[in-house]
């Protein structure tokens, strides 16, 4: 079997911040209502982190949730991860309805990182960065199309579809050109 | 002459010398000029001519008022027609051109409109064009579309980026002068989160120009060091070059930040549109001056009196050795006394007050200047430059007491506050007696969302016309607006600026008052668009009292300034040949956005690769490899088709059609939506969305379903599998996947919020290929991983393997009528996967093809396709699908509008197929004629082609379409319309051409 690839090989391009694709990156939407007593169990069966609050991704080393809608969830980890991940939201939630779908290759994954990464973002998704609380996972759009970003470590990490990849990466390639910092 | 000072100049770097040129003359200015100014130190007064009259025209005003002096800045990539030179920084190299004249600026042939100018009255062009009408289309459009227009729009790609960002704040500060800074400061002091926007590259407004004290220090020391302590401040950003263009509901904000415009090409993007979001908005925009009316007060040389003095204090810039101010107000005199202090002469104040009085007229008497009290301008005399001014009585008609050599005229009418920002969203005005100018009306803001003032104004824009008010009121405005925000103003006393006696102005819109037509004539209101005073007193004449429909009678305001100079007069005007006040007859309105934004910053960076997202499959890279002529479905690009050297695209089509019903095609699927259906009642949501029954699906099996909106009308369709007991996957349409997963989750949150169902819409998360042909089966054989036999996998089934070592989940599906397999594979493995099926394939003759193949392979099957049969306005029963609607079902989404009676009838265009007796292919989009003609004299029709191809497999033209009552007349002939008049004609026939049985696909 091949090596699974990613939308656009990890592509990278420097500007006043740095942009990497990364990935592939296993990801699970999990969908379920946030009272089920199971879910909680089922996230840290999975990915071994919190159920996230309202807006927030709780980040566990190279694994994470995040609070998508009242009742999504987005589950992180490693691409090989995934198959044992769904086996174990499988038998943790039992007969609860709830529905865990791999969406690890449906996505593309960049990390923005430097120290003015939020400038790159500003151009981009109208967030009000100053705003934006620690551990805060943000469902926004970048320019035309959907993103989901949150911070860690020293940049952003930035979901968007698979199929818009090239977009997503040439807007924040662009955006980064050097010369254009906003502050 | 006008030129450039020995000495002074407090916005010029005098050893930073900058080269430039003025229609291809080389020119020399200085770091800190406008253009305006460099050019009025190189003497060039004259710099365009009128719209209308194409009469010479000289630089007016120093600022974004500027009416005249509009050139066309820089050249091929980088041309900009329309630039206002008044607020365009110099830099090294530029060129600029004048606009508007021909052969050239000095000579200009389309001057004799001005000899004529009798013969073009106020709504000459309603008056002139309407007879004979058809002449207006032939011969009037098209001369005046010639002659309109001042700027040429650029025909060269823009060689410049631009982008866009998002800014939020809680007090939003337009404007940089003294009252700006100071609202800043206060805002900045109580901990709000404040942006300062200025349009122009320097901070402080007219304030040092004025020569104003601030607690004692020069205005210029004091806008300094307010402009250092607000960049102390951590919550307050100051952006420069950055214009507010447009406020809008809740607060939000355009503004064009002018990134680069004065450094052209070093990389930035030239220009930054802000999209502010504020709690509150202060605009401190300051006053406009306007000029006064009188005979030839747009002869090059006219200027306004406070830009005069701009030119002197800010650029050491003298508009001529001796220049007249013309005034009714005290400000003007400032003008007089910054020409006296320079060294220049004064010959004379000509104020239309009969008895000025105040500290600035004392200053000036102190002078020495010569002061014409209760006089008026009768005429200025000159052609391309002022040379003299005759002096008349204000209150008489016109007949001259003496004549006054000069080389300039500094005017002065009085002062409009700039209220455009606060009148965007509805903000109301109130005419000020004192000032005679319309302000802001406290009682009446535009409105926030919780009933709030969405907008303050504050000093002279809130019509304190004078320092010490000024800064008192933004103040007061600040406080106000940060305890509006619920934020603490902390305790501080206002800064205190030196007060000046001014005695009141005297309104004064025709000079002098009791003029004659002659003189009125002359008079010019809109400097740009040719509008003079009697152009308006006529438009009065003819019936026209709203001021809306006067501006658009008139073409008053509606040049590239919109009126920023000429509004006020030319209502005032209305007004008196109304006989109505100037309130009652009220202003136009003020739309965004404040001056002209490029739309290059309204694109901002979606140009080029990323005008519009591109959605790619994971094979779009093998499909541009290979030759792939791409069609956009949707946002996707998808291979119409793959032609080889010497190919056309149709002999391309025809290749694959073949090849794929006589050996093996494959074709990226990719682009079908998927989405996943799972809960204890997804069964139940399914019957309910689909027409037929989905619950009872067995695992492992598939079903054509259709999708009808709650009016009946058929709106997607595709093939549903059953993955386990509570999990379906759903097939829609390339371009529906988004909507119809929309779809569901409208219905489940809004509707049947209380059913257990989940959707997942996982359209990308598989890359899915259609294996067709005869020889699918041995591709995937040799592949191999599972058994892929008609027993193990009978057609309408699917199963989860491997192939050749790739984790798939093929489905027993045709779209072609042909055996045919589609196989999802994670997309991650999609391009390996599709490029292993074509090495496996090669000894299979394996070619892909393209989505034209596919559409004339399932036509040829009779299968309909959304958006080719269906329009919005066809049911499923249109198209002989009733097989596919549930008899059975209490219910289904469009049941209830499939019953309506015109729905129902049998007297509907229902799906059949045509065949042409010549064997032609009828033209796409065809009707199909019926004898007479309907109420409108069109023939009348009795349907219409759906689906039209050549068809390479039984090598004649084959079409699927609608026509009134059509399964009933099967072997009719009917007539098709042609694009090129005639008919063509077609036997009725069944829409199935090709395998009515199915025996090749259930192999």
């Amino acid at each position: 079997m091949s090596e699974p690839m990613s939308a656009l090989n990890g592509a990278v391009s420097d500007g006043f911040v740095s942009i990497r694709e990364i990935g592939p990156l296993g990801m699970v939407t999990l969908r379920c209502k946030a009272d089920v007593k199971a879910l909680p169990k089922a996230i840290k069966a999975a990915v071994g982190t919190g159920l996230p609050a309202l807006r927030r991704v709780v980040v566990e080393g190279d694994r994470a949730c995040g609070w998508m809608s009242p009742d999504e969830y987005l589950l992180v980890m490693p691409y090989k991860a995934v198959p044992d991940a769904l086996a174990a939201v499988a038998k943790t939630m039992g007969k609860e309805h709830h529905l865990a779908v791999d969406v690890s290759d449906a996505r593309a994954v960049f990390r923005i990182e430097g120290a003015k990464a939020e400038e790159v973002l500003a151009k981009l998704s109208p967030v009000d960065f100053a705003r934006l609380e620690p551990g805060e996972l943000r469902r926004t759009r970048a320019a035309q199309v959907a993103a989901a970003f949150w911070k860690e470590g020293e940049g952003y990490t930035l979901v968007c579809f698979r199929s818009v990849a090239r977009y997503v990466f040439d807007l924040l390639a662009t955006s980064a050109k050097l010369g254009s910092e906003l502050y | 002459m006008s030129t450039r000072l020995a000495k002074g100049g407090r916005l010029i770097d005098r050893a930073a010398a900058l080269e430039f040129s003025f229609n291809g003359k080389r020119l020399k200015g200085y770091r800190g000029d406008t253009l305006a100014a460099a050019l009025l130190a190189n003497d060039q007064m004259l710099v365009g001519r009128s719209f209308k009259y194409h009469r010479p025209r000289g630089i007016v005003a120093a600022g974004p008022e500027e009416p005249n002096a509009l050139v066309n800045l820089g050249s091929g990539g980088r041309l900009e027609p329309n630039q206002r030179t008044t607020v365009t920084e110099l830099f090294d190299g530029l060129e600029a051109t004048s606009q508007n004249h021909w052969p050239s600026l000095e000579y200009d042939v389309g001057v004799v409109n001005n000899y004529v100018s009798r013969f073009l009255p106020a709504g000459f062009y309603y008056k002139t064009f309407i007879h004979p009408r058809s002449f207006w289309k032939h011969v009037f459009e098209p001369v005046i579309r010639q002659s309109a227009g001042l700027g040429k729009a650029p025909k060269d790609r823009d060689a410049d980026r631009y982008e866009q960002a998002y800014a939020f704040c809680d007090l939003l500060v337009v404007g940089g002068g003294i009252a700006g800074l100071q609202a800043a400061l206060v805002a900045g002091r109580a901990g709000a989160r404040v942006l300062v926007l200025e349009q122009n590259a320097h901070w402080g407004g007219r304030a040092p120009v004025d020569g104003d004290v601030i607690d004692g220090k020069p205005a210029g020391q004091w806008v300094d060091e307010a402009v250092a302590a607000l960049e102390g401040m951590e919550t307050v950003t100051l952006r420069a070059r950055c214009m507010a263009a447009g406020v809008y509901d809740h607060g939000y904000v355009l503004a064009d930040e002018k990134v680069a415009d004065h450094a052209p090409g070093d990389g930035r993007p030239k220009h930054r549109l802000w999209r502010i979001r504020a709690g509150k908005i202060l605009t401190a925009t300051g006053a406009i001056e306007r000029p006064l009316s009188f005979a030839g007060n747009d002869i090059p040389g006219v200027m306004l009196a406070a830009s005069v003095r701009d030119y002197v204090v800010n650029w050491a810039v003298s508009p001529g050795d001796r220049t007249v101010v013309v005034t009714n107000n005290d400000d003007g005199y400032r003008t007089a006394i910054a020409l006296r202090e320079a060294g220049l002469a004064v010959p004379a104040i000509v104020d239309a007050r009969a008895s000025p009085a105040g500290d600035l007229v004392a200053r000036a008497r102190a002078l020495g200047l010569r002061i014409e009290a209760g006089r008026g301008i009768a005429k200025v005399k000159g052609g391309k430059r002022v040379t003299s001014v005759a002096i008349c009585l204000q209150a008489g008609e016109g007949a001259v007491i003496d004549e006054i050599a000069c080389d300039a005229v500094a005017m002065s009418g009085g002062w409009s506050p700039v209220v455009h920002l606060w009148s965007h969203c509805g903000g109301k005005l109130i005419w000020d007696m004192e000032h005679a100018c319309f302000r802001p009306d406290p009682a009446r803001p535009p409105l926030n969302h919780d009933g709030g003032a969405l907008v303050v104004a504050a000093g002279a824009a809130n019509g304190a016309m004078t320092a010490d008010a000024a800064l008192l009121d933004a103040t007061a405005q600040a406080e106000a607006a940060v305890a509006a925000l619920g934020m603490k103003p902390k305790k501080a006393k206002a800064p205190l600026a030196e007060a000046v006696v001014e005695g009141p102005m005297e309104a004064v819109w025709i000079m002098p008052q009791g003029a004659s037509i002659e003189l009125k004539s002359k008079m010019w209101l809109d400097y740009q668009n040719d509008v003079k005073v009697s152009d308006v007193q006529l438009a009065a004449r003819e019936g026209y009292e709203s001021v809306e429909h006067t501006k658009r009678y008139t073409t008053l305001g509606m040049a590239t300034d919109q009126g920023k100079l000429s509004n006020i007069n030319g209502l005032a005007v209305l007004a008196q040949a109304l006989n109505e006040d100037i309130p009652q007859v009220g202003t136009t309105t003020f739309r965004p956005p404040y001056t002209p934004v490029t739309l290059g910053a309204l694109a901002g960076e979606a140009r080029g690769e990323i005008f519009q997202p591109l959605r790619r499959t994971p094979m779009h890279g093998w499909h541009e490899k290979n030759g792939a002529y791409f069609e956009p479905v949707g946002l996707w690009r998808r291979p119409y088709c793959f032609p080889r050297a010497g190919e056309t695209h149709e002999q391309a089509v025809h290749r694959e059609v073949v090849n794929t019903r006589t050996a093996l095609g494959l074709l990226d699927a990719s682009t079908l939506g998927k989405i996943i259906v799972k809960g204890p009642d997804a069964g139940k949501f399914l019957d309910m969305l689909y027409t037929g029954v989905m619950s009872t699906l067995p695992v492992g099996k598939c079903r054509y379903g259709l999708m009808c909106n709650e009016q009946g009308f058929l709106s997607d369709d595709g093939v549903v599998a059953r993955i386990d007991e509570e999990t379906w996957l759903c097939h829609t349409t390339s371009g529906g996947a988004d909507r119809i997963h929309a779809w569901m989750e409208d219905w489940l949150q809004c509707e049947w919020w209380d059913w257990q169902v989940y959707t997942a819409n996982v359209t990308e998360q598989y890359a899915q290929v259609a294996v067709v042909g005869p020889n699918a089966r041995k591709l995937l054989e040799k592949l191999g991983g599972m058994d892929v036999s008609k027993e193990a996998l009978p057609f309408m089934a699917w199963a989860d393997g491997t192939l050749g070592g790739f984790p798939c989940r093929v489905y027993r599906i045709s779209f072609s009528g042909e055996l045919s397999y589609e196989i999802a594979v994670p997309a991650s493995h999609g391009a390996a996967f599709w490029e292993a099926l074509h090495a496996a394939g090669a000894e299979f003759g394996v070619m892909p093809y393209g989505t034209e193949a596919l559409h004339v392979m399932r036509a040829e099957k009779g299968f309909i396709m959304i958006g080719d049969e269906t329009d919005g306005t066809v049911i499923p029963q249109d198209l002989g699908l009733d097989w596919a609607i549930s008899k059975k079902k209490a219910d289904f989404l469009g049941k209830r509008g499939q019953q309506r009676n015109f729905l129902a009838s049998g007297e509907r265009w229902k799906l059949v197929g045509f065949e042409t007796l010549d064997g032609s292919v009828i033209p796409d989009g065809a009707y199909i004629v019926a004898s007479g003609a309907n109420a409108n004299g069109q023939g009348n029709t009795q349907g219409r082609v759906t689906s039209t191809y050549y068809s390479p497999t039984l090598k004649k033209g084959i079409a699927m379409g609608l026509l009134h009552r059509g399964p009933e007349r099967m072997g009719d002939v009917v007539e098709f319309n042609t694009v090129k008049g005639g008919t063509v004609k077609a036997r009725v026939v069944d829409p199935v051409f090709y395998d009515k049985e199915g025996e090749k696909q259930n192999v």
